[in-house]
Formats: C-alpha cells, structure tokens, sequence
C-alpha cells in the first residue's frame, strides 16, 4: 500500500514533468485493493481489472519499473508493448487483463471467462473490477444478469467513490448502494468499508469460498474515498465542495491501517518508518532506470494485428 | 469579429441556440458542474439549470435512447458522447434507430436530434481515446454527418445541426478544440449541411480533407509553393451527404486529386471520393487519384514514436503532393 501511494505520487509528478502522458490515480483505493487480491489466488484466478487497479497490479507481483513503462510508454512495457494506455493489455505473469478503456466491457468478459471456467470444470474464480459510474452501462445489468443464470464462479467486485468523473452518485442511480442489486440478479450483494483491510479481506474470502463451491456470483462494494482528481487531466475542484475535498483524508486507507496495526501493536513506529523509506528508494530507483529507457520503435507497431502479422507488416511497411 | 477555438465556438452556439429556444436540451456524462471534460457546456448549467443540462448516468445507449425519446416528444436534444471510442453502446440507439424514425414511420415521426462526438487522434490518447468514426455513421441513409474543422464552421454547422429536423452526428476533432483559432461573427448564421468548401484556391492539383487534416493539408499546401506547385485544398465539412458537385468540380479543374485523412483507408470516406471523382471526372484527370492516410493498424498506438508514424503529417503530405504533381 505504501510502495503504491509514492509510485502512484511519481507518476502524477512524472505527468507534471511532461513525461507520463496521462495518469488514472488509486490513491484512496489502496486497501480495498490489497485485501481483495489477497482473498484470491494468483496461480489460477482471473482478474478483469480497470485503469484505477494501480495497487491491485502491484499486489500481484508488478514491479514498480513494469508500471512506470506503462505510465512513460517505454519499449519493454509488458501489458501492451505501449500500444495502450497505462494499465490496459495483459500481464505477462498472471492471468490479469485490461482491453480497453470502454467502460463496463469487461463486466459481460468476465462472465465468459468464468463460464469456461464452469464448462470446464476447473474451480479458478474470476474477480472484475468497476466503479459506481460502470454500474450504470447495460453491459453491467447483461453480465450479471447472465451469471445469476448459469451461476458462474465470478465476484463483481465495485470500488464505489461516490463519483464518475465529476457526476455524484445520486445523479448515477435512485438508490443507495449498489450492491442492493444483487437480489434482483439472484445472488448476494455485500457493502464494505473500503478502507478496512479486514472487512474487506473477509467479504472476499467468503465470496472466492462460494464461488469455488458452485454456489455462484458475489456482489462486492467497497466504499472507497477518491483521494485525487479523476485522472490528472481533471480538476475536481470545479465539481466537489471544498468541505467535501477538506474531510477526504480522514478516509485515507493508509493512515487508516497504519492506525490499526499501531493500536493493535502490530506495527511500531520504527517499522513504519522503516516501510516509508524503503519505498521511497524503490520508487527513486525504478524511475531512474524506466526514464533513461527508449520508446518503442516504429517497426513494431505493425506486430499482433492479425496472427499473420508478418503479412500485415510487410503489406503496410510497404505501403 | 472575434477570434475564438473551436470550443469556444462550439460552446457559445450551444448557448445560443438554447436562449432562441427553449425546446433544446443538453444530455452527457459530465456535461454539468464538469462543463464536460473538454469544457464545452462550461457554465451552461449555471444559465439553464438542471432540468435543461443533465448529467447523465454513464451509459451512452441511454443517453442517445434518451435523447431519441425526447426529440420524438418535441424537444431538441443535444448528446454528447464523451470521445468517440465511447460511442459504441449507443450505437443501435443511432445507426439501428434514430436513422430510421422518419422512413420506418412513413413521416410520421421525426428525430430532431444533435450529437456531438470529439474524435480523432494526435493526443496520445492510445487506442481508446484516438479513434475516427466517422464511417459507421456516413454510411448510414437517415443520418446527416457533419466534421467542421474551423471556428466558423463548428458554429454554422453546429447551429444547422441543431436546427435539422432530422438526426444530425457532429463530428468535432479533438485536437482541433483549442489548436484552432479563426473569426466568429457574434451574430447568428447556419452553413447548410452537405455544402464543401475550397478553403485554399490552386490549380494544379486538389486535395480533399477534412477535419485536423485540412489544417495539415493547409500547411503543406504552403509548403509546397516552394516548389511552385500550386495546391487547392477543398474542406469537405459533410461527411454525408458528400458534396459531390463540389468534389467533381474542383477535381475536374485541376485534373489531379489527393484526398488525406486520419482514419485508415480501407473502406472509408476517401474510398467515397476516390468513388465519386472516379465516376464523374474520369476524363478530366491527369494523374491517378491518390489516398494518403495511416496505415491500416488500429487507431493509434500510445506510445509516442508510433503515434507520430501513425498519424499523416504535413510533410508526409507534401511529399504525396510533389509525386502526384510530378505526374
Ligand atoms: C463507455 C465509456 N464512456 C465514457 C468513458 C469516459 N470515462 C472514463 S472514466 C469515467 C468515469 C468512471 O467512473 P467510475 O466507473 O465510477 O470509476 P472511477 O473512475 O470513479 O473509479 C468516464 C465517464 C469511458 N471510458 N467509457
């Protein structure tokens, strides 16, 4: 959580310097993020996940120098060869995708992928991830309309901030929570405290326990506070009220946790100095290795296109 | 006259329209206290309220199903797709049904509808946040597309748009927004829909364009006087319906054409021209007609070498215009 809150500061600085073209940021989202993938099982589970997984893709075992690549567009870059933006492709290790930046698509891929899962026999469970903006697109109501049917081994997991871009929740739907929903698909829907890593670490673990017993879909939503502006395109000062922006950090998850592990005595001042510091040098190195790096060449975007790309590039590089 | 961008223009049009009448409508996603993420309805909800600006749930099929329902029921909503490459889940709402209201109820009912859609490339927006759609909708009979690329355009265009009984898809490039300035009278004016225009007379050869390419076009036009060659850059503004007497006109004249744009070839509204002065100045010309735009990969890699390979440049342009003159 802390390695992901100084990379995730580095890459708006980075986007300030010019250098990052543009940034998604998961400040705020920290531990829902963490205590969700911990649940779940990385050798075999399937993640759909969305731009603001920053600190979910470190949870899996991203390196911060494979986000940077990303963020900088750089050669090596390993979801998308730097074809997409930031977050978007496939990661080379676990099974974790992003195609697009369209929203809610990934709602309706999710509920195939767990269905081949089911066909197969096989007791990986799929998590995807959206916001409470995402809930509102058909493509949400037809996938988990479809997973109450064949009840698929799948836990829709929303990261609720009250906010899409600058539109409020009550202008997003006529009710409350979102995870009421669920009744009407014929599964379980449960609201968690975002930024109590237990809360949420139990949610998923009994969601990932019924999926993997046959017993079908989990609605997840953790409330969640947006630390920062939707991207670093956006201003939220033209939409949120400065007491609203004034009372956001006593929501920030890390001091949350770090205030529990302390009271609990689980954590020592020492130690969480210890964390700060170590993180800060891993994030200095990764940004000075990832910025003396090269962009891509130009020869490379005509790769994967088809599976005949070599046709494709010899057709288009003679073009 | 004033000098504005494009989304000056686009905005003070909008607000306008809305003052002369009051059964116009805004619909999108952040298109409130946002004034949309391109700030084109910026303060617009401040002079026309809630009920007239609404901030729409994130879902583009409603927003254009939405804005169907209520221009059947004798308003004139405006829609606006975030950036083209979210238009996809509303498009049976546009190419399935608002195209066919009028013809499918015999006239019985109409779709007096706007959409604006930013589209278009060059700001390392990736794969999603780059795309040119134009031909989904130019291919569509019932639809009206219009991709004005100047500040005078974008408010005679928009205003028609508006104006049109019919569903109108407005095209503005996103790249265009703030990198375009030009005259805007403060009086109201309408450009009629489906009418190019030359935005720079030459004689030896023309190229057709439309959208931030004309403003490449235009500079490479420039370019090439160096060379004394002297180009004629003719803005086509209708994507549908083309403006085919134009089109064959200035094709004819100068006997050589070059049509240029962002969107990959295959299929698309260059194939169009190519088609029309094909069909109508065959005997006219005196060189082949010649297409010039990206290669045929998705639109268009983040990654900013890739990006500028991608996109057609004034100076890939000008080298297409000394081989084509050269003929
Ligand atoms: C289909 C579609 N429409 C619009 C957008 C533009 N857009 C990007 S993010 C966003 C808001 C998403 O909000 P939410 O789902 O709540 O997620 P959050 O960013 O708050 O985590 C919008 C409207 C998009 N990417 N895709």
């Amino acid at each position: 959580m802390v390695l992901s809150r100084y990379l995730d500061e580095r890459v708006w600085l980075l986007n300030r310097q010019g250098k990052a073209a543009i940034a998604a940021s998961a400040q705020g989202h920290e531990a829902t993020q963490v205590a969700c993938i911990e649940a779940t099982d990385p050798s075999k589970d399937h993640y759909l996940i969305y731009y603001r997984q920053f600190t979910a893709m470190l949870a899996l075992g991203t390196e911060p120098e494979e986000m940077l690549r990303g963020f900088l567009a750089k050669e090596t870059e390993p979801m998308s060869a730097a074809k997409q933006f930031p977050l978007h492709g496939a990661h080379p290790r676990v099974d974790l995708f992003n195609f697009s930046n369209v929203i809610a698509t990934q709602l309706p891929q999710a509920a195939g992928v767990a269905l081949a899962d089911k066909l197969r026999g096989s007791d990986a469970v799929t998590v995807v991830y959206f916001g409470d903006g995402a809930s509102s697109q058909g493509d949400t109501h037809e996938a988990m309309n479809f997973a109450g049917v064949h009840k698929l081994p799948v836990i829709f997991f929303c990261e609720n901030n009250r906010y899409a871009i600058s539109v409020p929740l009550e202008k997003q739907m006529g009710i409350e929570s979102v995870a009421s929903r669920a009744t009407g698909y014929g599964f379980p829907g449960v609201q968690v405290d975002g930024t109590d890593v237990i809360a949420v670490h139990e949610a998923t673990s009994a969601a990932v326990e019924r999926a993997r017993a046959g017993d079908g879909p989990t609605l997840i939503e953790a409330s969640v506070e947006r630390l920062l502006p939707h991207t670093t395109d956006d201003d939220h000062t033209r939409y949120r009220s400065a007491e609203d922006i004034a009372h956001m950090s006593e929501r920030d998850p890390l001091r949350i946790t770090s205030d529990v592990l302390k009271r609990r005595d689980l954590l020592t001042e020492y130690e969480d100095d210890e964390i700060h510091s170590t993180a800060k040098k891993r994030v200095n190195v990764a940004t000075d290795t990832v910025d003396a790096e090269p962009y891509p060449g130009v020869e490379t975007m005509f790769d994967h296109i088809l599976n005949d790309s070599d046709r494709n590039a010899e057709v288009f590089r003679n073009a | 006259m004033p000098e504005q961008t494009v989304i000056e223009a686009v905005r003070e049009t909008m607000q306008a329209e809305m003052r002369r009448d009051d059964s116009i409508i805004l619909l999108g996603e952040d298109v409130g206290s946002r004034g949309g993420v391109f700030l084109a309805s910026d303060g617009l909800i401040d002079e026309f309220g809630e009920n007239r600006v609404i901030d729409t749930p994130l879902a583009e099929s409603s927003i254009c199903g939405v804005a169907l329902g209520t221009a059947v029921n004798g308003m004139r909503p405006i829609a606006e797709i975030q950036f083209a490459d979210f238009v996809w889940p509303a498009i049976n709402q546009l190419v399935g049904e608002a195209s066919k209201v009028r013809y499918g109820t015999g006239g019985a009912k109409t779709a007096p509808m706007t959409v604006r859609i930013p589209y278009g490339g060059g700001v390392r927006g990736g794969l999603y946040h780059s795309q040119s759609i134009e031909v989904l909708f130019a291919h569509t009979p019932g639809l009206s597309v219009v991709a004005p690329a100047t500040p005078y355009d974008a408010k005679g265009l928009l205003a028609s748009a508006i104006r049109s009984d019919d569903p109108v898809i407005v095209l503005e490039h996103k790249r265009t927004y703030r990198l375009v300035k030009g005259d805007v009278p403060t009086e109201e004016y309408t450009i009629p829909i489906g009418k190019a225009e030359i935005k720079r007379p030459g004689t030896d050869l023309t190229i057709f364009t439309y959208g931030l390419m004309l403003h490449y076009a235009l500079q490479a036009a420039e370019m090439a006087t160096a060379a004394e060659i002297d180009v004629e850059v003719l803005d086509l503004r209708t994507l549908r319906p083309l403006d085919e007497d134009a089109i064959a006109e200035s094709a004819s004249r100068t006997g050589k054409a070059l049509i240029v744009q962002e969107d990959t070839p295959a299929v698309s509204i260059s194939s169009e021209v190519a088609a029309i002065i094909g069909e109508r100045c065959f005997f006219d010309l005196d060189g082949p007609i010649t297409r010039l735009g990206p290669p045929e990969i998705p639109p268009m890699p983040f990654s900013p070498l890739q990006e500028a390979a991608f996109m057609p440049s004034p100076e890939k342009i000008l080298a297409a215009i000394t081989k084509l003159a050269e003929i």
